[in-house]
């Protein structure tokens, strides 16, 4: 068996930002394992542009962005493996994994750094009814034939899922010939941004139907047509089906966090997120694994999985290089009252000098506050006008919100309040 | 002239393909679909019936309960997944433990091993997840599961291996009777062949009434099913049935050979036979019932539904027999046509050899290696596998770990995969929780590159179910 | 007088935005919440502009095609003239990014440029 000080298990943007956060922090010995054919991971697929705004201050491309980081992690040696799976991570840290050239191998890691990132969510997991033919794709699927292959996957196309991938799409399939009828959403709001749905939909006069879904699917061989209707309280409403003839079905309803592995090493995982449960290092329940970028929690922009993936790579260095950091009191962080989950989510105050809540809302919310609270202290509070399901919200807790903490305090709670 | 035509490559003409190869015959199969085990075979509960459920004295019974016990020995010989798991009929009332009783008699008068009546704290110790209302239950330990396409995959290669041919996307429309046999009329020619075997799944009436006056009616019965993933494949650990009774006719819930849990089906009688389209009904059904015999079913993990259609032939029963000169039905083949066709393929072999005076094949091997699953191999040997076959080290599915070494072997067999399907199959690349997302370009650049076609030209199952339809811009 | 709606893109709160025009100038923008949704307003009600993302094919490399944009933004009005110039172009591998594919886009003045290295088989 080999061994390796950090084994990072995925080589796209979290993987990638991780290993350079290690590097700089004195880790020498790192190897990053990649299923894929090349370093970035699903960034090389999102050609559009609009990212790297917070990081580098200009718009680039998602392979622009892969190959920033890319280009870095060359430069400064650091070992990686393509076409390199993963089969097994163990809770000792044994990393099993595979490729054509150095076959079946095994490595012995002192940390781990889960960069697995996620995968959307398939037809099936939807229950649409109807018919099974060829011609129904995950957005992300046709992406990657649009994008990278220069493959036309249909010409007639309705998109189910307004998040910013089937938007992305609904303008990437107009741009490359084909017809795209309309974006159907079950959801009365979409979870995209609004430059994607002013850029991608309204500019190509492409319908938006909020709170519509697909309820029949035809074709025996091909998708000939879908039908789709209007959702009122989790249900179709009769009579508001509309038919569309088309021959492809795009499916944009949602991204999972990818923890297979994590789950087989005894990694505790989140009900809600899906992603590992970590503490403010990015720990997991396994010391010295570590989780970052979308495997952890589906996150809005990759500058916050650089970020968010940075700050598990320098944990991993210092967990590597000091050992286990005596963190003191735990606390959970509690979220509530239309906060849906915030990551971390348990805290050692005493051991942080600022403390990163990354969290999402459940609904849409205007004009309310985000608050932080230690039992009944406030230790931090914002009013924001719009608060979306599709975006992240970020807290920073600084010193001297921290030093507000009282010592009896039981948890933290994160909460929307009125102003 | 072909010595016998077997009309459809589902597990049943498979079955009989195979049987037939044991003799010195010249045997062709034909296929309307693009592969073998597409209609009926493919979409089933995959169950090993013990054969306590068909009428005793039936030839339902008789072939159930020979075909179930033959399955141990032929998943050996033919390298199959099949698990003898048992299976357990739940008994949610009082009231109905007559039925019960009933159910046991039958099973013992169709000569099925091992039948116990069992009460509520055995059941409890043998199934956790079993609804608060189960009193008792019918324990069949000579149940099983078994991979219906794994199956039918077996039966069709083992029938090539000994000769027998197969030929795909071949419809027949009309039946002739010619000197010494019968032309076969198809929409790619005429065929002749000295017998005929009509093993066409929800057509064989079709096909039937073209030959005989005494008519025969095939119902498709279409029944609905939720797949889940792995992660909810230990929720029962038999196949569990619900009792008929007082809520009704339930769905089974059952683990199935690759560690996932099947939930279902619903059974409703249509017009179309090419129709396995689900439906929000039914799916509802399936969802509601469900839960009647298995408790906190996990319908959250469900990766894929779909829908099959069983060949039901109106007075339920299955139909082997010539029922016209070198004419042999094998239809009706619904549940437990599946657990049946070992025997099935039997019954039709021993018709056939008796019509044509079939002498026995003294070359014959009955024996099949099926695809090398890698995942079953100690780490050492597997590693070994990749260092001389690297294909084995390329994952191209990651949600069931399939390597391109057993995609290739799939394509490179014969009857080989010709399509995504025909790989998913085979292999179960595209089967999992992800359901092809990742897999499926890179599969079809492997089935291009092996078959020696443009990629544009890959389909999902054959005909026109064409994935890329274009390159981009190429209509602007 | 003319009066367009648009949604501001600024943010997430997508302020429905009216602006009123008097022979192409315009004379006021309502319902922005801040001067962000003014700006925007003018400017894609008298000349608005996008970056195009398309591919482009390419011959003897990894990958059948390579992603490319405008390098600056361009009319709105000229995508599809920008993407149909686009179609019959092959690129040989290697490509790299940053690399011109077309110099001066659809009369554009601004150039196409490649946003992904492709190594050459």
């Amino acid at each position: 068996m080999k061994n390796a000080d950090l084994v990072i298990l995925g080589g796209g943007p979290a993987g990638l930002a991780a290993a350079l956060a290690a590097r700089q922090a004195g880790v020498q010995d790192i190897l990053i394992l990649e299923r894929d054919a090349e370093l970035g991971g699903i960034l090389n697929q999102c050609i559009h542009n609009g990212f790297g705004l917070h990081t580098f201050k200009e718009e680039l491309t998602g392979p622009e962005y892969a190959a920033r980081f890319a280009d870095k992690v060359k430069a400064q040696g650091i070992p990686y493996k393509l076409n390199t799976m993963v089969m097994d991570l163990s809770a000792d840290k044994v990393v099993t994994a595979m490729n054509r050239t150095d076959g079946l191998f095994q490595v012995q890691a002192k940390a781990v750094v889960l960069a697995m990132g996620c995968r959307e969510r398939p037809r099936g997991a939807l229950n649409i009814p109807g018919t099974r033919p060829a011609g129904i794709f995950t957005a992300g699927t046709a992406q990657r034939l649009v994008n990278m292959e220069g493959y036309l996957p249909g010409r007639r196309v309705v998109i189910l899922g307004s998040g910013d991938i089937g938007l992305i799409m609904a303008r990437r399939m107009t741009l490359e010939g084909a017809k795209v009828l309309c974006v159907a959403e079950l959801m009365p709001y979409s979870g995209g941004l609004k430059r994607n749905i002013v850029q991608c939909l309204n500019d190509f006069d492409i319908p938006l139907k909020l709170s519509h879904t697909v309820v029949d699917i035809e074709g025996k061989e091909r998708v000939t047509g879908v039908t789709i209707a209007e959702v009122k309280n989790g249900k179709p409403v009769p009579g508001t089906e509309e038919h569309f003839a088309c021959d492809t079905l795009l499916l944009s309803c949602g991204l999972l966090p990818e923890n297979e592995l994590s789950r087989t090493a005894g990694v505790a995982l989140s009900p809600i997120t899906g992603g590992p449960q970590v503490d403010e290092s990015l720990q997991t329940s396994i010391p010295g694994v570590f989780a970052a970028g979308n495997v952890l929690h589906v996150h809005d922009l990759v500058d916050y999985v650089s970020e968010e993936a940075s700050a598990a790579g320098t944990s991993a260095a210092a967990y590597i290089l000091h050992g286990a950091a005596a963190a003191g009191r735990a606390l959970p962080v509690v979220a509530q009252n239309g906060v849906r989950y915030t990551v971390p989510v348990t805290v050692h105050p005493q051991a942080a000098e600022t403390l990163t809540l990354r969290m999402r809302v459940d609904n849409v919310y205007k004009g309310k506050a985000l608050a932080v609270y230690a039992g009944e202290t406030c230790l931090w509070r914002r009013k924001r006008p719009v608060m979306a399901p599709g975006e992240m919200e970020t807290v920073v807790l600084k010193a001297d919100a921290l030093a507000k903490i009282p010592a009896d305090a039981a948890n933290l709670t994160v909460t929307l309040e009125e102003v | 002239m072909k010595d016998v035509i077997i009309i459809g490559a589902g597990v049943a003409g498979c079955a009989a393909a195979r049987e037939i190869s044991r003799y010195n015959a010249d045997i062709l199969v034909l296929e309307k679909e693009e592969d073998v085990c597409c209609g009926t075979s493919k979409a089933n509960s995959a169950i090993v019936h013990a054969g306590f459920d068909a009428a005793a004295g039936s030839l339902m019974a008789e072939l159930n309960v020979q075909g179930s016990r033959m399955m141990p020995a032929l998943a050996k010989e033919l390298d199959f997944a099949y698990d003898p798991c048992g299976s357990l009929v739940v008994c949610l009332s009082d009231a109905d433990r007559p039925a019960l009783q009933k159910l046991y008699e039958n099973g013992v008068a169709n000569g099925v091993e091992g039948l116990r009546i069992i009460e509520r704290d055995e059941l409890l110790a043998m199934e956790p997840n079993i609804s608060d209302e189960a009193v008792a239950a019918l324990w069949a330990p000579t149940g099983g599961i078994v991979c219906p396409f794994g199956l039918t995959f077996a039966f069709a290669e083992n029938a090539a291996k000994n000769g027998a041919q197969f030929q795909f996307d071949t419809c027949v429309t009309g039946l002739e009777k010619i000197d010494g046999g019968w032309r076969v009329h198809t929409d790619k020619g005429d065929l002749d062949a000295r017998s005929v075997v009509n093993a066409a799944g929800v057509h064989a009436d079709e096909l039937h009434n073209m030959v005989s006056d005494d008519t025969m009616t095939i119902i498709p019965r279409r029944g609905d099913y939720f797949l889940l993933d792995h992660s909810a494949g230990g929720h029962v650990k038999h196949t569990v049935f619900q009792l008929p009774g007082k809520y009704g006719k339930g769905v089974l819930v059952t683990p199935t050979v690759h560690g996932n849990l099947l939930v279902g089906p619903t059974a409703t009688d249509i017009d179309d036979k090419e129709n396995t389209a689900t439906t929000a009904a039914e799916l509802d059904e399936v969802r509601q019932k469900s839960g009647l015999a298995v408790k906190n079913i996990p319908l959250r993990q469900t990766i894929t539904s779909f829908s099959g259609l069983r060949a039901h032939e109106v007075h339920h029963e299955f139909i082997i027999r010539e029922s016209a000169p070198a004419f042999v039905d094998c239809a009706g083949i619904e549940s437990p046509g599946l657990s049946a066709s070992p025997a099935i393929g039997q019954k039709v072999a021993g018709i056939v050899a008796d019509i044509l005076h079939l002498e026995k094949d003294p070359a014959f091997d009955g024996t099949r290696k099926g695809i090398l699953d890698p995942k079953t191999l100690p780490l050492a040997e597997r590693a070994e596998l990749v260092r001389r076959q690297p294909a084995y080290g390329q994952i191209l599915c990651r949600c069931e770990s399939v390597t391109e070494g057993e995609i290739l072997d799939a394509i490179r067999r014969t009857p080989g995969a010709r399509s995504l399907d025909g790989v998913k199959r085979r292999t179960r690349a595209g089967m999992g929780r992800c359901q092809s997302g990742f897999c499926s370009p890179r599969v079809m650049e492997i089935l291009a590159r092996e078959l020696g076609k443009p990629i544009e030209s890959i389909t999902k199952s054959g005909g026109a179910s064409r994935i890329i339809v274009g390159i981009d811009k190429d209509s602007l | 007088m003319e009066q367009r709606e648009l949604t501001c893109i600024g943010c997430p709160l997508g302020c429905p935005l009216t602006v009123t025009l008097e022979n192409g100038a315009v004379q006021s923008v309502q319902g922005n919440t801040c001067p962000r949704g003014d700006a925007y307003a003018r400017k894609e009600v008298t000349a608005p502009t996008r970056i195009v993302t398309s591919t482009v094919r390419v011959t003897g490399g990894t990958l059948p095609a390579v992603s490319v944009k405008t390098a600056g933004d361009i009319p709105k009005g000229k995508i599809f003239d920008c993407v149909r110039a686009l179609k019959d172009i092959a690129v040989p591998a290697p490509v790299s990014i940053g690399q011109v594919i077309v110099p001066d886009i659809a009369g554009t003045g601004v150039a196409i440029v490649a946003t992904k290295n492709i190594d050459k088989v």
